[in-house]
């Protein structure tokens, strides 16, 4: 079995909410916005993980936090790719430990483990690290530099991390990525700007600029909704393509449960800063146990009219970030809540090996 | 005779390379409480062509051939006033991207107010009432006309444009992507309000939408367009189970199916031609996996394969007996 690259474990993301100048004499308590809210899944190498919810659950927001794009507030991230040596692990962890950020035995397991905890890493190890973690970015018509040529955009990484030895190894690298993203001969695209390649041939710059530098990991955030149905496969073959050939992994983030089901390895389903099922994509969407699940899978519009099926249609929109729900954070728009699920949040429960879900509905202990 | 009629539609654009032929020559019908659904991938002239029916096009465009019958009047030669007076009264509109289309500084309710006070000889009592009732029929609590476009969530602000499409009673209402920017589970009801007023109010409406998904769970028709031409049309059960152009086929063929085999879906490759410089012949020929020489050298006519069911393709014929 393939090993973990990526170990997420209870991860937060919180945000501190300003506040006036009269609140900040009347009340002493500080609210946050908790975006991610305990959040833990692992990623095996060469997997395509998805992270599926409906926009403000949090899912962006964890997959910045995994690149430090925006800084965890609790958890840990831990990372272990091929990138990553013992004695990094090493000056790392005791690094940590000497700064009293890590206890004993977490540098221990890190060290015995070859991980290396992401959050505890200073600023430059962790831009040294992001050569092999990096990004694909939703929107090809916002993300790239309109003034820049694409051979600028895709070099940009190389200049900030100061790779390449001189303009013509650069020249090279970035043709390469140009090639390897499907725009090809990369001499006819170079010296192109945004505004002049169409909206899939965009992503595929967007896709270029994070390949340039090799990476390991990739974070996907919704690469294909922008684009058009018709080109959308095209882009999702080529990301299969490129963990064929290069042994990528991907954390995949999306809203469209469809895109999600034929591209994913593994599913987690996100509702308000917290996954609340996990598994399998087969069985997640052929089997889904979490009513909220169960609830988007419905929606999904079936591209046949013939075929009518019962849509749960779930009542109002998601709360509010900053006051997360006591108990279950669904109960308030789950159509099967009980006594317990206003009180005691349900902790994962394994209906198979692989697959998990938060529900009371699938413990014993609240049908009794 | 249909409500609307849409009779050899052209509408160009002047820009500085030349001209772009942005519809060019599409047809169609529309009885009472009939839902069309127009696809197409972006730039087909899908929009274009629900704006010329409003007659709102940017100052560069300009119908350059056709006639949209609507209710008995030429709405491509009419102007002025009497072009005024059937805007929002009979032919209303809801905009992509209910986000932006609000105007930021007024309250909501008073935006409504504004088309039913134009329209009709009412005071603003009444139509303050009438802004009541609309929310209530969208689903919003009435109780809040009163509030700002920011104080709504987005699926609330594409509730307050449906109300406001309505204001005035119309016919026909145009939707313009109504759920692109919107989460499925917005979406979901979005949708399901847009059928149930359509079939209170026997509504006549044209859903434009790039995602066929969307068109086969509200449209009784379907037309598909593609580069400035509707290259199939028939009722959406028809397009979808017997599909006849070869582009129909590679759209439908490009969705996910959540509830089908777990399979990549297929893409088609290439980009839609330039509009200022269109191909002769058959305009889906440089992406059509059937296309022969007589594709690119002559135009294929839109031909009714079966009752009521027309496809523009070289490929296609008559076909007899088969339902």
């Amino acid at each position: 079995m393939a090993r973990n690259l990526l170990e997420v474990d209870n991860l937060q993301v919180w945000f501190p909410v300003r506040k006036g100048f009269v609140e900040s004499l009347t009340s002493k308590e500080q609210s946050f916005v908790k975006a991610v809210d305990g959040v833990s899944f692992n990623i095996k190498e060469r997997e395509i993980f998805c992270l599926v919810g409906e926009s403000g659950c949090g899912k962006t927001t964890t997959g910045k936090a995994i690149l430090r794009l925006v800084d965890p507030t609790g958890g840990s991230v831990r990372y272990a790719g091929a990138g990553v040596s013992a004695a990094m692990v090493k000056e790392a962890a005791e690094r940590a430990l000497s700064k009293k950020l890590m206890s004993k035995e977490e540098a221990e397991k890190n060290i015995a483990e070859g991980t290396l905890e992401i959050r505890k890493l200073t600023r430059d190890k962790m831009k040294a690290l992001r050569q092999k973690m990096q990004m694909i970015f939703q929107d090809p018509y916002e993300s790239l530099n309109p003034k820049q040529s694409i051979y600028d955009i895709v070099a940009e990484p190389l200049v900030v991390n100061n790779l390449g030895v001189n303009e013509a190894d650069r020249e090279k690298r970035v043709a390469k990525a140009l090639d390897d993203a499907g725009l090809r001969p990369p001499k006819d695209f170079m010296w192109r700007y945004p505004h002049e390649v169409s909206g899939g041939q965009r992503q595929r710059v967007g896709i270029a600029g994070a390949l340039v530098l090799e990476p390991e990991f990739l974070v996907a955030d919704e690469p294909v909704s922008m684009l058009d149905v018709s080109i959308r496969s095209e882009i999702l073959k080529l990301m299969l393509d490129l963990r064929e050939k290069k042994g990528l992994t991907y954390l995949f983030i999306t809203h469209d449960l469809s895109v999600a089901y034929v591209f994913s390895d593994r599913i987690g389903i996100m509702y308000l800063g917290a996954i609340v099922e996990l598994g399998p994509t087969e069985e997640v969407i052929k089997g889904p146990r979490h009513p909220y699940t169960k609830a988007l899978i419905s929606v999904v519009p079936k591209p046949d009219p013939r075929m009518k099926t019962e849509k749960i249609i779930l009542k109002g929109e998601r709360p509010d970030p900053s006051h997360i729900p006591p108990g279950c954070r669904f109960h308030p728009r789950c159509p099967f809540a009980m006594a317990i699920c206003k009180d005691k949040e349900p902790t994962p429960m394994y209906v198979s090996q692989e697959h998990w879900v938060s529900c009371w509905l699938e413990s014993g202990e609240a049908k009794q | 005779m249909a409500l609307l009629e849409v009779d050899g539609l052209k509408t160009y654009f002047k820009t500085q390379e030349g001209t772009l032929k942005a519809v060019d020559g599409i047809s169609f019908n529309l009885e009472k409480g009939q839902a069309m659904g127009l696809a197409g991938e972006s730039g087909c002239g899908k929009t274009t062509a629900a704006l010329s029916v409003m007659k709102l096009l940017p100052a560069n465009g300009y119908i350059a051939g056709g006639t949209i019958n609507f209710a008995g009047q030429d709405m491509s030669r009419i102007t002025g006033d009497k072009l005024r007076a059937i805007r929002w009264r009979d032919i209303s509109i809801i905009f992509q991207g209910a986000m932006n289309a609000l105007n930021p500084v007024k309250r909501v309710g008073d935006q409504i107010v504004e088309p039913i006070l134009l329209h009709e000889k009412v005071d603003e009592a009444v139509a303050l009432k009438r802004v009541k009732e609309l929310f209530e029929m969208v689903g919003i609590n009435p109780n809040r006309i009163r509030e700002y476009p920011h104080e709504f969530s987005g699926g609330m602000r594409q509730r307050v444009m449906i109300a406001m499409a309505l204001a005035c009673r119309p016919k026909l209402v145009i939707c313009d992507e109504p759920t692109t920017a919107l989460d499925v589970m917005i979406q979901a009801q979005i949708l399901q309000l847009l059928k149930n007023l359509q079939s209170e109010l026997e509504l006549a409406m044209i859903i434009i939408s790039h995602d066929l998904s969307v068109l086969a769970e509200t449209c009784e028709l379907l037309s598909i367009m593609y580069a400035g031409k509707i290259v199939e049309r028939s009722s959406a059960v028809e397009v979808f189970s017997n599909p006849q152009h070869p582009y129909t086929k590679g759209l439908i063929a490009a969705f996910p199916n959540i509830k089908g085999e777990r399979r990549m879906p297929a893409s088609i490759a290439g980009n839609p031609p330039n509009l200022i410089h269109a191909p002769v012949g058959c305009r889906f020929a440089e992406r059509c996996y059937m296309a022969k020489d007589l594709c690119k050298e002559q135009e294929p006519p839109l031909v009714e394969v079966l009752p009521g069911h027309f496809a523009a393709c070289h490929f296609v014929r008559p076909q007899r007996g088969v339902i």
